[in-house]
């Protein structure tokens, strides 16, 4: 049958048997491999993507069940070379270590942004609850959170790594 | 690699159109709504249908809304929208503490309360709920409409009275004065599948009596989904710790678990006593705690 979503703004069709799952789709179809494949068994959360916004897990989402969706992936974060604040959140506090939850939990982070920006621990540690990282860097991954509540995109702290009283100062660019 | 058998894929445009396509597709051909239990099923292939009728585009049965001493929530309400209503926590406080307990955030962003309740899975959360809140449900096909109440829903385990032409569309929890409830559960990991739960719902008198009760548990294998021999010794009576005890010896003896990796059949036969205590306890605080408020 004949899919057609948006992915990360841009609008693809492809032709795809209905029983293939969203996660196969953006990987195997598309080639985005950001979204990582996991347990397969919707417990891990390794493939969260966003569907309209909505953190989903894309190994219990058909493709066809997304088609006329908007998808975000984790290819999706950065916009016009400038990281997300989350992944810069992700690279300042250590929030990865082997790496394989990460885009999941990035894109569930952005998603509770969206939704309140200014979430507490529990919050963050709810939102994440849903996604499994095996290295057990939780703590970390919450501290890369907070660092992206604490540095919301428009700010100078998120486009620049190193942190100087100047910067911090800097006009916020058009 | 899991994957689903072959299958082939009808997305519903309304209610009317859905139940053309069962009609159309007959007896191997399954509504999917979340798909957070068919798909996992189709993966394992325990479950094969031939056609899949996806109803997700069916926002109009999307809703939560009281009318007069009913509220009612559409079939494809979505546990999220459950947990961070209001007005359901307002008026059955027993939802939000099962809806916390039910998978993780993901899931519930997809999963919704007709699919929970047609799946049947005797640990599933809500099908207590809904035992414990007398609720009703209605079921289109292609007649028309009827409804039925909870203890009729389920035949047994992964099994409904929704037949394969119809379509569970609408639960109807009935509103009652000085009334609360509570809702709470044992499970090995955060998400996880009860190992034993409890929820009630409690109505007192003018005379601060327990005027009526519903208490119902989860995953132990209980007869019709209540607790009616505790139900029965408890109502009409004032509330108190002897009271509540005499309510959870009797859930516990007319349980029927099943020891598996979750807990030993003792266990899980503990845990009815002691759950069926303490919803009992919550609900009296809450009813207790509103009528408080409001004079």
């Amino acid at each position: 049958m004949k899919i057609t979503m948006t992915v990360n703004g841009d609008s693809v069709t492809s032709e795809a048997e209905p029983r293939v799952l969203l996660v196969h789709f953006l990987r195997d179809v598309l080639g985005l491999t950001g979204t990582h494949w996991g347990c397969d068994t919707s417990n891990c959360g390794l493939c969260a993507v966003l569907m309209d916004g909505v953190p989903v897990k894309s190994c219990t989402v058909l493709a066809a069940m997304a088609s006329g969706h908007e998808i975000r992936t984790v290819e999706g974060l950065a916009t016009g070379g400038t990281l997300d604040p989350v992944q810069q959140g992700f690279m300042e506090e250590h929030g990865l270590q082997c790496g394989f939850c990460t885009p999941g939990m990035m894109l569930t982070a952005r998603a509770l942004l969206d939704k309140n920006p200014d979430p507490d621990e529990d919050t963050i540690r709810e939102a994440i609850s849903g996604q499994i990282c095996r290295c057990t860097g939780y703590a970390t991954i919450v501290r890369s959170i907070k660092w992206a509540a604490a540095h919301p995109a428009g700010s100078s702290q998120a486009e620049t790594p190193a942190e100087t009283p100047a910067e911090e100062t800097a006009e916020v660019p058009a | 690699m899991q994957i689903p058998a072959a299958f082939e894929y009808a997305r519903a445009e309304s209610l009317d159109h859905a139940l053309q396509l069962l009609a159309e597709h007959g007896e191997e051909a399954r509504v999917i709504a979340g798909g957070h239990s068919l798909l996992p099923m189709m993966k394992l292939r325990l479950a094969n249908p031939e056609w899949l009728i996806d109803i997700n585009d069916l926002a109009d049965l999307d809703y939560i809304t009281e009318e007069g001493d009913t509220l009612r929530i559409g079939a494809l309400t979505r546990h999220v929208s459950l947990l961070e209503s209001d007005a359901v926590a307002g008026l059955f406080p027993l939802v939000r503490d099962a809806e916390k307990t039910i998978a993780d955030p993901l899931v519930r962003n997809r999963g919704t309360i007709g699919g929970s309740l047609c799946q049947a899975d005797p640990a599933e959360d809500l099908s207590t709920v809904c035992h414990v809140l007398r609720t009703e449900l209605v079921i289109r096909g292609p007649n028309g409409e009827r409804t039925v109440p909870m203890r009729e829903l389920h035949r047994g385990p992964y099994e409904t009275s929704v037949e394969q032409n119809e379509i569970l569309t609408e639960i109807r929890w009935p509103i009652r004065p000085r009334s609360s409830s509570a809702y709470t559960k044992v499970e090995r990991r955060v998400g996880d599948w009860a190992t034993t739960a409890a929820g009630a719902c409690l109505t007192m008198g003018d005379a601060g009596q327990i005027e009526d009760v519903v208490i119902g548990l989860t995953a132990v294998g209980l007869d019709g989904g209540t607790a009616t021999r505790a139900e029965d010794a408890i109502r009409g009576q004032q509330p108190g710790e002897e009271l509540y005890a005499e309510a959870g010896r009797l859930a516990a003896e007319d349980c029927n678990p099943v020891g598996d990796q979750r807990g030993t059949e003792a266990y899980k036969r503990h845990l009815a006593d002691e759950l069926t205590q303490r919803v009992l306890r919550k609900a009296v605080e809450r009813v207790n705690s509103t009528t408080a408020a409001r004079s």
